[in-house]
């Protein structure tokens, strides 16, 4: 043979091919089997679910139209023909929108608080106790599964309509995550500085204060900031239960078809959403420089 | 404990300065943040209405809420089933509108990726209608799609589909930018074109992360799901809700606790898939 390539004797080579379209084969298998069952299921699911893409395509049009009527005004002229006429309400939905941040502010830092004192009993390497550590993570995972419209709807039993329902359950929901993600950050930390100062004869308190606090805070403010940004869009929609902000307003407005209201609001609520991201996000992004640069 | 030398403090200062030199700047302004931040949060809580004395008569009431949701009960057989059977519905509907939502999303995705679409204008625009899709909340695509469809499951998966169309792209397009660019290029040099590049090149490397991403919205959608029903898109959200404003309190926290095994459920299957996906390590990616 001219060729360069060194070939293996036919006799050698035979049975790696064989092996090697076997693995091809069964890899292939594999696939079509994964994607039958995934057929399957969604075939079972269009029952219970009534999908009809009969339905969709008939009524398509009225998601067109509905978009349409939401970027006209009672008179029928564009939205943006008559700025004033579509935002006639400007300074009642700013009000509500600071309310609305206002109560992601509180209930992020309410619940951070609450995860920053349990995230150390909850973390596998630093809890005091086991069954203590259990509990709390039991606890953690029922507030964070409990979605959190429904403690709304239960807290606007107690405490009646208003934000401070709102704000409860966001607090709730926002501990049971957060204690989740503090306790991950708390668990990778470097040992050494924990033993140092245990070692001195420090209570446990102390050995979290000043071997551990130092390396999980930058962490810790930064899942702050995270679940800040998600909590601003969940406060938007707390309103719909009455606990609270612009959802309020917004579900009167949908349900009413004020449709220019409708989309005034959404585009208010867009705009603040988006600021919101990219505030944080470089807060954030600072954050985790600072902390690249020591 | 008598024999220690004492500490002479005087003599470890001048030996060892910098350790005595205090915290400097950075120290006072995270003290001063940290002050500010305190003092929104209380002047927050004021503005909220937080100290008028609602909280104290509040906190009672939830405390009696709280015994009369004990024990659990659904009242009678024909409740138990009914609930069971949305449930299903409300699985049903996340499955549909995760999966629905994945297979639209991953054209925009490739759309959105800078290494896939070099078209700036394309990215940009892309990403900014992603953007505008995840601002809006999935309760007011729901309401939207009753608006279309009418009450019932098929909004509620619409909806889902909707809104993680936006998560979607972003995710997508952010683990197709991830890829590594050599297998790309291999397939550009051998004489392959654009569409054979991202389908031999890209995909193959992506689809654990994408597949893996699906199944965790997957999880968070069945709960998503099961709060859709309130504004009337399907699932068991309708009788909680319903449970709730007619004070039936037992019934309430049967029907939490059934979502809670659910959910419990589809996590452990769907943590499973995962981790055969993409093996342990991506645990906390």
């Amino acid at each position: 043979m001219s060729s360069p390539l060194v070939q293996l004797p036919e006799a050698q080579l035979r049975p790696l091919l064989a092996a090697y379209d076997a693995s091809v084969r069964t890899r292939r298998w594999h696939t079509l089997l994964i994607f039958a069952a995934t057929l399957i299921a969604v075939g079972l699911s269009t029952i219970p679910a009534e999908v009809s893409p009969v339905l969709l395509f008939s009524k398509i049009g009225n998601f067109t139209s509905y978009i349409d009527r939401l970027l006209h005004l009672d008179s029928g002229a564009a939205v943006w023909t008559d700025p004033v006429e579509w935002y006639w309400g400007l300074w009642r939905w700013l009000r509500l929108l600071g309310e609305t941040l206002l109560m992601a502010y509180v209930g992020t830092l309410l619940g951070a608080i609450g995860a920053f004192f349990l995230c150390f009993l909850a973390a596998a390497n630093v809890a005091p106790g086991r069954w203590l550590r259990v509990a709390v993570r039991r606890f953690c995972e029922l507030c964070r599964t409990v979605p959190q419209l429904v403690f709304a709807l239960m807290f606007v039993i107690a405490f009646g309509l208003g934000p401070v329902p709102g704000v409860l359950a966001l607090a709730i929901h926002s501990l049971g995550s957060l204690c989740k993600l503090f306790a991950e950050v708390v668990e990778n930390i470097d040992m050494k500085p924990v033993e140092g100062v245990t070692s001195t004869g420090a209570p446990w308190h102390v050995a979290m204060r000043f071997g551990a606090l130092p390396q999980v805070l930058p962490g810790l403010v930064s899942y702050t900031l995270l679940r800040f940004e998600i909590n601003v869009r969940e406060a938007t929609v707390i309103g719909f239960v009455g606990a609270g902000g612009i959802g309020m307003d917004l579900l009167e407005a949908i349900r009413k078809f004020y449709y220019a209201d409708v989309s005034a609001m959404l585009v208010l609520i867009i705009l603040t959403v988006s600021l919101i991201d990219t505030l944080t996000s470089f807060a954030r992004h600072r954050l985790i420089g600072l902390v690249e640069k020591h | 404990m008598a024999s220690r030398p004492g500490i002479d403090l005087a003599a470890l200062r001048a030996r060892h300065p910098q350790q005595f030199a205090g915290f400097g700047r950075d120290r006072q302004k995270a003290i001063a943040f940290a002050a500010a931040a305190f003092l929104l949060l209380v002047a927050g809580m004021a503005q909220l209405g937080f100290f008028s004395g609602k909280l104290i008569t509040g906190l009672a009431k939830l405390g009696d809420v709280a015994l009369l949701m004990l024990p659990p009960d659904p009242g009678s057989w024909e409740h138990a089933g009914l609930y069971a059977s949305s449930l299903i519905e409300t699985v049903a509907i996340a499955l549909l509108g995760t999966l629905s939502a994945a297979v639209l999303a991953l054209p925009l995705g490739l759309l959105a990726a800078k290494n896939v679409t070099a078209a700036r204008v394309v990215n940009f625009l892309t990403r900014r209608s992603l953007d505008t899709i995840r601002s809006v909340d999935i309760l007011v695509w729901a309401l939207i799609w009753i608006n279309v469809v009418g009450l019932g499951p098929f909004a509620g998966v619409l909806a889902i589909m909707t809104s993680d169309i936006g998560s979607f792209g972003k995710l997508f397009s952010e683990a197709i930018e991830a890829a590594d660019r050599r297998p790309v290029e291999g397939i550009v040099a051998s004489g392959g074109g654009r569409l054979l590049a991202v389908r031999f090149g890209i995909l193959p490397e992506v689809f654990p992360v994408l597949a893996s991403q699906v199944l965790y919205f997957f999880e968070s959608n069945t709960r998503s799901a099961t709060i859709i029903g309130i504004v009337g898109a399907g699932g068991i959200g309708l009788h909680l809700s319903e449970a709730i404003r007619t004070l039936e309190l037992q019934q309430v926290s049967f029907i939490i606790l059934m979502i809670l095994v659910t959910v419990a459920a589809i996590d452990l299957v769907s943590n499973q898939l995962r981790f055969a996906l993409i093996g342990r390590r991506g645990r906390t990616a």
